[in-house]
C-alpha cells in the first residue's frame, strides 16, 4: 500500500535507491582504509550493506552483475590485477539478503541478453515470496563478445563504446533492446500466468488448484518463444518492479515501454527535464501514460562532511587508480547538504528519485544513511520510517490487477 | 570380525510436486510461503542432518491435454530457495535439482559457485536431464534434444562445468591494499572448452568456492545413468528404498567405482524413504493405510491407470473393477510431464498383471493403486524405524537415506524429535556437525585445485 502523503505542499517526496557493486564503485575504492577486499564474496559483507541501507530507510538497493570479469574495457577483459575482479551472482545475493532484512527493496540486475525468461521468471517470483513482496529486478542488455563466447549460442561482433553510435552500432542496440522487450513481456505474462486465486485446496472435488485459473502465455518472439504458465505461482507483489538503466533514446524506450523505473544518467537540470520528456512521449505512445513510471538519477557520489575532504579524497582514490575517474553517470563530490540540494534541483526537472553510486563501500553509504537521510527528512523531502511492506508500496505502484483475470470477465 | 559400524547420512526432502504429499490435511501448510521452507530447513538442522535437498519442475505437468489439478501444483526455483535458506540455516547442506538441458554451463556453474559462497561451502547439484519437447516449449533452446544425447550432454555439461569450477584454484586473489595488487594472477578464470554440446571459453567471473566444487548428485536409474553417477557423483540418489533391492543396487553401482579409479567411500548410496510414526507398531500401521487413502483419492487412481492405459478412464467407477479394454500401445500422449510416466514400459504387461492382482484379491481400481503404489518405506514406533534405518545401512542396503514426509512443513518434525535421538544413542548418527561444510558432512575431500593449476598452465 502506498505510504501517505508527505509533508510539502507542492513538493513530492524524493525517492532514494543506492547501487551496491563490489568494494564502490571507484576502482580503487578496495585500497581505502575501511573496505574489506577479502570479504566481497561473502554473506556477511553483502548483508551489513544492506542493514545500513535499510537503516536509512532507503527504498531499494540494486546489485549489480555481468556474465564476465570485471573490465575496465567494454570489449572484453584487460588484463589488470589492480582492481576487484570476481563477483556472485547478483539474483542470489539478494535471496540470501532477504530473510535478514523486513522492509528495503532488493532489485538484483538480471543479464537478458543469455539468461532464460523462464528460469527468471521464477528466480524473481521467489525473491519476492522470501522477501515478502520486496522483489524487483534490474534487466541489463550484454552487446558483450567476450560475453557471448562464455555461451556460445550466439556471436556478438566486438564493437568498442564509441562504434555502438555506427550503424551497425545502433542496428545491434536495437536488436539487444527489442529483445529485452520481449524478455520482460515474457517476464509479465509469467507472472500473471497464475490468477491469486488459483490454489483452491478443494477437498470434495479432490482439486488442488483450478486450472481455469492457469494460463498459457503462448509468447512468440524473434529470439525465442515461451509456452508457459509459470510453474511457480503469482508472486505477493502480484508484478514485481522491473528497472532498466538507460542513457540513450533506444533504452529510453525500453523503460518508457516496459518497466516501472528507469534509470538515467542527466549531465544537469536542463538534460534532464529533455530526458523525462522523451521517457514521457514514449510511455504515451505505448499507451502507458497512466502509467507511474518512475525516472530516478544516477549519480556517483564523494561524501563528507567537509567538502575539502571529500575532494581530497577523490584525488587520493584517483592517484591510487593511476587515472582520473569517469563513468557514465555524472560524479558528485561534497557534502551531504550540497548533495540535497542537487536532488532537490534536479527533482523540480521531472526525477521522482535517485539512485546513488557509493564511489567507496561502506562510507559513502553511511555518509548517504547517516548523514544525506537526516537532511533529507529536516526538509521534509524524506519519509522518516518505512510507511509500506512492500517495494511497489515504497515507490507508490498499485499492485497490478492480473490481465488474464481481466481478460476472462 | 565384525564389521565397523557405519555412520548413517540423513537428508531431508521438501517434497514438490507429486501425489505423496497430503495438501488437505489441517496440518498441511503452504508449499511456497518461504516460511514453510524456514520451518522445514530448521527442523532438518536441528536433528543434524547432512543436507536439505530440493527437487525442479520446469513445466505444470498435463494429463488429457489439461493441466493435471489433483496434485500440489507450483513451486518456487530451487537456486532462490537455497540461497534465502543460507540465511537462517548455519551448517544444513542446501542441495537442489538442476537441469542440464535448459541451461547452459557457464549460468549454472557460476550460481552454483554463487550459492557455495553464499552458504559457506553448503551447496549440492543433483544433476538430472531431461530432452522432451514438452519441457523445451518454455526455453529459448527449445526441446530438440535426442533422447539418445541425453546423458551426453548431461556428462559434458557437468565435465564443463568443473572446468569452470578449477579455473580458479583458490589463491588468486590477494587484495593487497598495501602494493595494489588485488588479484595474483591476470588470467584466473580462464577456460577454453570445446565439445560436441558447448564450445566455449572465455573467463569465469566467480573465484573458487569453499567447497572448491559443490557436491554432485545423481539420480538416474538406467545403466547410463548408473556409469554416470559411477563416474562423476559424490552421491546417489536411488528409489530402491527396500532391502533386497537396495542391497542389490548397492552392490551394483559400488562395484562400478573401481573401473572409474574411485573408492568405495566416494560414492553415497542414499535413496528415497517415506516413513509413518506411530505410538506402537500397530498405531502407525493403521495412520499409514489412512495416509495412503489421503494420497490416493478416486480421481487419482483413475489419472495413476491412465498412465498405463494411455487411455481416457474418466468413465470408470474407481471403486469398481479394472478396465477390460487393453492399453494404448502407442506412444504416451496422455500424460505430459510425469516421471511415473516412464516406470511403465510393457503397459500390457502391467495391465495383465494388474488385472491378476486385483481379481485375486478383490480390489477396486482405487484398492488396487493403492497398494501397488506409495507405500511408505519405514512404518513403526520410533524404536522400530530405528532400528529399520539402521539395519539397512549397516548392511549395506544403503549409506542412508532422503526422508519425505506426506506432509509440509510439519512432517518432518516427530521423525526429528523421536528417530534421530535413537540413532544418536546407538551412536550411528552424529549428535553434533563436526564440519562447516557440506562435503565435511559427507565425509568427502575437498577437491584440490592441482588438476586446475595443470589445466591453466597447459
Amino acid at each position: 500500500m502506498p505510504g501517505p502523503a508527505q509533508p510539502g505542499p507542492s513538493t513530492p517526496p524524493i525517492h532514494l535507491a543506492v547501487a551496491l557493486d563490489g568494494a564502490g564503485w571507484h576502482p580503487a575504492a578496495w585500497r581505502e582504509p575501511g573496505a574489506r577486499p577479502g570479504e566481497l564474496l561473502t554473506a556477511r559483507y553483502w548483508s551489513e550493506l544492506v542493514a545500513e541501507a535499510e537503516r536509512g530507510l532507503l527504498d531499494f538497493v540494486t546489485i549489480e552483475d555481468s556474465l564476465s570479469l570485471q573490465s575496465s574495457r567494454y570489449t572484453g577483459p584487460d588484463g589488470r590485477t589492480d582492481q576487484v575482479r570476481g563477483r556472485l551472482d547478483a539474483v542470489l545475493i539478494a535471496a540470501r539478503v532477504a530473510p535478514l532484512t523486513r522492509h528495503i527493496g532488493l532489485v538484483p540486475t538480471a543479464v537478458v541478453t543469455h539468461t532464460e525468461p523462464f528460469h527468471l521468471s521464477k528466480a524473481i517470483a521467489t525473491l519476492d515470496y522470501v522477501s515478502g513482496g520486496r522483489a524487483g529486478v534490474r534487466v541489463q542488455v550484454s552487446g558483450r563478445s567476450d560475453e557471448a563466447a562464455h555461451f556460445g549460442r550466439r556471436t556478438v561482433p566486438p564493437l568498442r563504446i564509441e562504434e555502438l553510435a555506427s550503424p551497425a552500432g545502433q542496428a545491434l542496440l536495437a536488436e539487444l533492446f527489442d529483445e529485452a522487450g520481449d524478455w520482460v513481456e515474457v517476464l509479465r505474462r509469467l507472472w500473471d500466468s497464475w490468477e491469486d486465486d488459483a490454489e483452491i485446496r478443494d477437498a470434495g472435488s479432490g482439486r488442488f488448484i483450478d486450472r481455469r485459473k492457469l494460463h498459457y502465455i503462448d509468447f512468440e518472439g524473434s529470439r525465442f518463444s515461451v509456452r508457459g504458465p509459470s510453474i511457480t505461482p503469482r508472486p505477493p507483489q502480484g508484478q514485481p518492479v522491473v528497472a532498466a538503466l538507460a542513457h540513450a533514446t533506444v533504452p529510453y524506450r525500453l523503460v518508457a515501454r516496459s518497466a516501472d523505473l528507469g534509470f538515467v544518467t542527466p549531465r544537469d537540470t536542463g538534460h534532464a527535464r529533455s530526458i523525462v520528456a522523451e521517457i514521457r512521449g514514449e510511455q504515451a505512445a505505448a499507451g502507458r501514460a497512466e502509467e507511474t513510471v518512475h525516472v530516478f538519477g544516477d549519480l556517483t557520489v564523494f561524501l563528507d562532511s567537509d567538502p575539502g575532504a571529500a575532494a581530497e579524497r577523490r584525488a587520493r582514490l584517483d592517484q591510487s587508480a593511476g587515472g582520473e575517474f569517469t563513468g557514465d553517470a555524472p560524479v558528485f563530490t561534497g557534502t551531504p547538504e550540497q548533495l540535497a540540494d542537487l536532488l532537490q534541483e534536479l527533482q523540480q526537472a521531472g526525477l521522482t528519485g535517485f539512485r546513488l553510486r557509493p564511489a567507496v563501500l561502506p562510507h559513502d553509504l553511511e555518509q548517504i544513511t547517516r548523514h544525506l537521510v537526516p537532511e533529507l527528512q529536516r526538509r521534509d523531502a524524506f519519509r522518516t520510517a518505512y510507511r509500506a511492506n512492500t517495494l511497489r508500496g515504497l515507490l507508490g505502484l498499485p499492485r497490478p490487477a492480473n490481465r488474464y483475470a481481466t481478460a476472462a470477465v | 570380525m565384525s564389521k565397523p559400524v557405519k555412520q548413517i547420512h540423513l537428508a531431508a526432502h521438501f517434497p514438490g510436486v507429486n501425489n505423496t504429499t497430503v495438501w488437505s490435511d489441517p496440518e498441511a501448510g503452504s508449499h511456497v510461503e518461504f516460511s514453510s521452507f524456514r520451518h522445514f530447513a530448521q527442523t532438518a538442522e536441528r536433528a543434524k542432518f547432512d543436507f536439505l535437498f530440493l527437487a525442479e519442475g520446469l513445466r505444470l505437468r498435463e494429463q488429457g491435454g489439461e493441466i493435471y489439478d489433483l496434485d500440489v501444483v507450483g513451486r518456487p526455483d530451487t537456486f532462490t530457495v537455497l540461497a534465502a535458506l543460507a540465511a537462517v540455516t548455519e551448517r544444513l547442506g542446501l542441495a537442489g535439482t538442476i537441469n542440464s538441458t535448459f541451461n547452459e554451463p557457464y549460468e549454472v556453474a557460476r550460481q552454483f559457485a554463487s550459492l557455495d559462497h553464499l552458504s559457506g561451502g553448503r551447496a549440492a547439484w543433483n544433476v538430472v536431464t531431461s530432452w522432451d519437447a514438452f519441457t523445451g516449449e518454455n526455453f529459448r533452446r527449445g526441446g530438440f534434444l535426442p533422447q539418445h544425447e541425453r546423458y551426453s550432454r548431461a556428462k559434458e555439461f557437468l565435465s564443463t562445468a568443473t572446468e569452470l569450477f578449477d579455473s580458479w584454484q583458490g589463491n588468486e586473489i590477494a587484495a593487497d591494499q598495501q602494493s595494489g595488487s588485488f588479484l595474483r594472477e591476470a588470467r584466473a578464470g580462464a577456460f577454453v572448452h570445446r565439445g560436441q554440446h558447448f564450445d566455449i571459453q572465455g573467463q569465469f567471473n566467480v573465484p573458487r568456492s569453499p567447497q572448491g566444487r559443490p557436491v554432485i548428485f545423481q539420480a538416474g536409474d538406467s545403466e547410463e545413468g548408473r556409469e554416470f553417477a559411477a563416474s562423476s557423483a559424490d552421491a546417489i540418489f536411488s528409489r530402491y528404498s527396500t532391502f533386497e533391492e537396495g542391497r542389490a543396487f548397492y552392490t551394483d553401482v559400488k562395484g562400478r567405482l573401481a573401473r572409474h579409479g574411485r573408492t568405495r567411500d566416494q560414492l553415497l548410496i542414499l535413496p528415497a524413504a517415506t516413513f509413518v510414526l506411530g505410538d506402537t507398531d500397530a498405531q502407525a500401521q493403521e495412520l499409514a493405510r489412512e495416509v495412503r487413502r489421503q494420497q490416493v483419492s478416486g480421481a487419482t487412481a483413475l489419472k495413476h491407470l491412465e498412465f498405463v492405459w494411455n487411455r481416457d478412464l474418466s468413465g470408470y467407477d474407481p471403486d469398481g473393477p479394472l478396465p477390460e479394454i487393453d492399453p494404448d500401445p502407442g506412444e504416451h500422449a496422455i500424460a505430459q510431464g510425469r516421471a511415473q510416466v516412464r516406470m511403465y514400459r510393457d503397459p500390457l504387461a502391467t495391465a495383465r498383471q494388474w488385472r491378476e492382482l486385483a481379481a485375486a484379491n478383490k480390489w477396486s481400481i482405487r484398492e488396487l493403486v493403492i497398494e501397488t503404489g506409495n507405500r511408505q518405506s519405514f512404518v513403526g514406533s520410533p524404536a522400530t524405524v530405528a532400528q529399520t534405518i539402521n539395519s539397512f545401512v549397516q548392511a549395506d542396503a544403503s549409506d542412508g537415506f532422503i526422508l519425505v514426509p506426506h506432509l509440509t512443513p510439519g512432517g518432518l518434525d516427530a521423525f526429528a524429535d523421536t528417530v534421530v535421538p535413537l540413532l544418536q544413542e546407538r551412536g550411528v548418527f552424529r549428535t553434533e556437525y563436526q564440519g562447516s561444510t557440506l562435503r565435511d558432512h559427507l565425509g568427502l575431500a575437498h577437491p584440490d585445485a592441482d588438476a586446475a593449476s595443470e589445466r591453466v598452465a597447459s
